[in-house]
């Protein structure tokens, strides 16, 4: 079910002064991927997923986006992230722009699109995330799932090949958990490639097509949500899942 | 009473004193800030060498007293033609060195004042919209300045009070400012304490206009962004 190769992960280091948090990964992930990475906190899950579109500088190994390695010096990192959305736990809406404006504005100063096809887009896009009645408010205004949903339209106005999610349900209120996953899904049914750090374990098992297992800087374990859920091998995914799973 | 007398029969000193004042004030707290900006602009740079020259300036500027960069900017700039002519009654030949030196002692406020005013934003603003494919001068301009001039104003406002007040040291190089005409009335009338009775007023008046001028300004851009 896998299409072509988008990122190709080569012994990927990454160390904050002393402290290694990523050993080493290596992992490839196609077009059409929906792919969750678990794992206890500290495990190196968001240092990963951000060092996909170099909002941290990888300090060993490579990684590849569609052919071409994206550590190499010289390399357009602006042009990088136009094709790699990002959605963030603390959602990071522009405070100073309406929600509508914070869809637009990339396109516009980024992409040059003219501001009238922009806004069409904005507002196509709050629609199928269901804000299209918040286009006027600023974030300040809105809940916590409303400010996520209104990122990942920011995230989509670019067109990305591929969407990553940085936890983007762990800052939320419990009843607003459902609305953002809701959104995340309909995305996944649509076919677009993505990967999501999540804690939320029943949602790795529903929506992606594949699950990483990570702790202490690696990926321990991997497989379809049936086979690392249902029949986890590694003893450390096994002791993760107990604790998280059948919690009370 | 002492007051009114000195005020009413010397009252034209006092206001050709408050001219030079505000003149001078109102220059060096435009160039400062400019300044200011610019050092701050470097202070936030990674590029070693600006980094390095602003924060040795900054040290150097706030760790030595204004009086002693009046004297040595007046005399190690000497050698500068200044204009020998005078501006709404300001001599610009004794002028010009205390607005330079003035305002090379703003600017180092300034800059720190605007280099914590930016960096008050959350850099998670800045990571949003270079994931975005922002380049960095863009997200500077579009998403973190706009939310930074919020905390900037205030404490710049403050910073503007100071320097009006500051200019009182220019009296030193002989311009003719509140201060230098305030010590000829004294020295005509033997009298010192209505003198600076009066002078105090006058700085508060000027710095009072100055906050309320600041505070709409601070308003009307609340309004607009919220």
């Amino acid at each position: 079910m896998s299409g072509e190769v988008l990122f190709d992960v080569r012994g990927l280091r990454k160390s904050f002064g002393a402290l290694e948090v990523l050993k080493g990964i290596s992992e490839t992930i196609c077009r059409g991927d929906v792919v969750s990475i678990i794992g206890p906190s500290g495990s190196g899950k968001s240092t990963f997923i951000r060092c996909l579109n170099l909002l941290e500088r990888p300090t060993g190994g490579q990684i590849f986006f569609e052919g071409q390695d994206i550590t190499a010096k010289g390399f357009d990192v602006n042009r990088h992230r136009q094709k790699v959305g990002m959605v963030f736990q603390q959602f990071n809406l522009f405070n100073n722009l309406t929600v509508l404006e914070n869809v637009t504005i990339s396109q516009e100063k980024v992409k040059k699109t003219a501001p009238a096809a922009a806004e069409e887009k904005a507002l196509d896009l709050l629609g199928r995330v269901g804000l299209a009645d918040k286009a006027a408010a600023y974030p300040a205004q809105l809940s916590g799932g409303q400010k996520q949903r209104a990122a990942i339209a920011r995230a989509l106005a670019m067109e990305p090949d591929v969407m990553l999610f940085d936890e983007p349900t762990s800052a939320l209120d419990p009843e607003m958990v459902g609305e953002v996953l809701q959104v995340i899904r309909s995305l996944a049914q649509d076919g677009i490639t993505m990967v999501v750090v999540t804690h939320e374990m029943a949602f790795a098992q529903k929506v992606s097509s594949r699950v990483l297992f990570m702790d202490e800087g690696q990926i321990v374990e991997q497989g379809s949500p049936a086979q690392l859920f249902e029949h986890p091998e590694n003893p450390r995914t096994r002791e993760f899942l107990s604790k998280v799973i059948h919690v009370i | 009473m002492d007051l009114v007398r000195i005020a009413t029969e010397y009252y034209q000193y006092f206001l050709q004193g408050t001219r030079t004042t505000i003149l001078v004030a109102l220059v060096t707290v435009l160039l400062g800030s400019v300044l200011g900006c610019l050092i701050a602009l470097m202070r936030l740079s990674r590029v070693r060498v600006l980094n390095s020259f602003s924060r040795l300036y900054i040290t150097v500027i706030r760790g030595t007293p204004m009086l002693v960069q009046l004297y040595i900017v007046y005399y190690q700039l000497d050698f500068l033609p200044y204009p020998d002519t005078t501006v709404l009654g300001v001599d610009m030949e004794r002028a010009i060195p205390c607005i330079i030196a003035l305002s090379i002692n703003s600017a180092a406020y300034v800059a720190e004042v605007i280099r914590a005013g930016i960096q008050a934003v959350d850099i998670g603003q800045t990571e949003a919209a270079r994931s975005c494919g922002m380049t960095a001068a863009q997200a500077m301009r579009y998403v973190v300045m706009p939310q930074a001039i919020k905390n900037i104003l205030p404490a710049i406002g403050n910073e503007f009070v100071t320097m009006v007040k500051e200019t009182a040291i220019i009296q030193y190089l002989g311009v003719g400012d509140l201060m230098y005409n305030n010590g000829i009335v004294i020295n005509a009338t033997y009298n010192p304490l209505p003198c600076y009775y009066i002078s105090a007023l006058i700085y508060l008046a000027l710095n009072i206009c100055l906050g309320k001028g600041l505070n709409i300004f601070e308003r009307r851009l609340q309004r607009s962004e919220r």
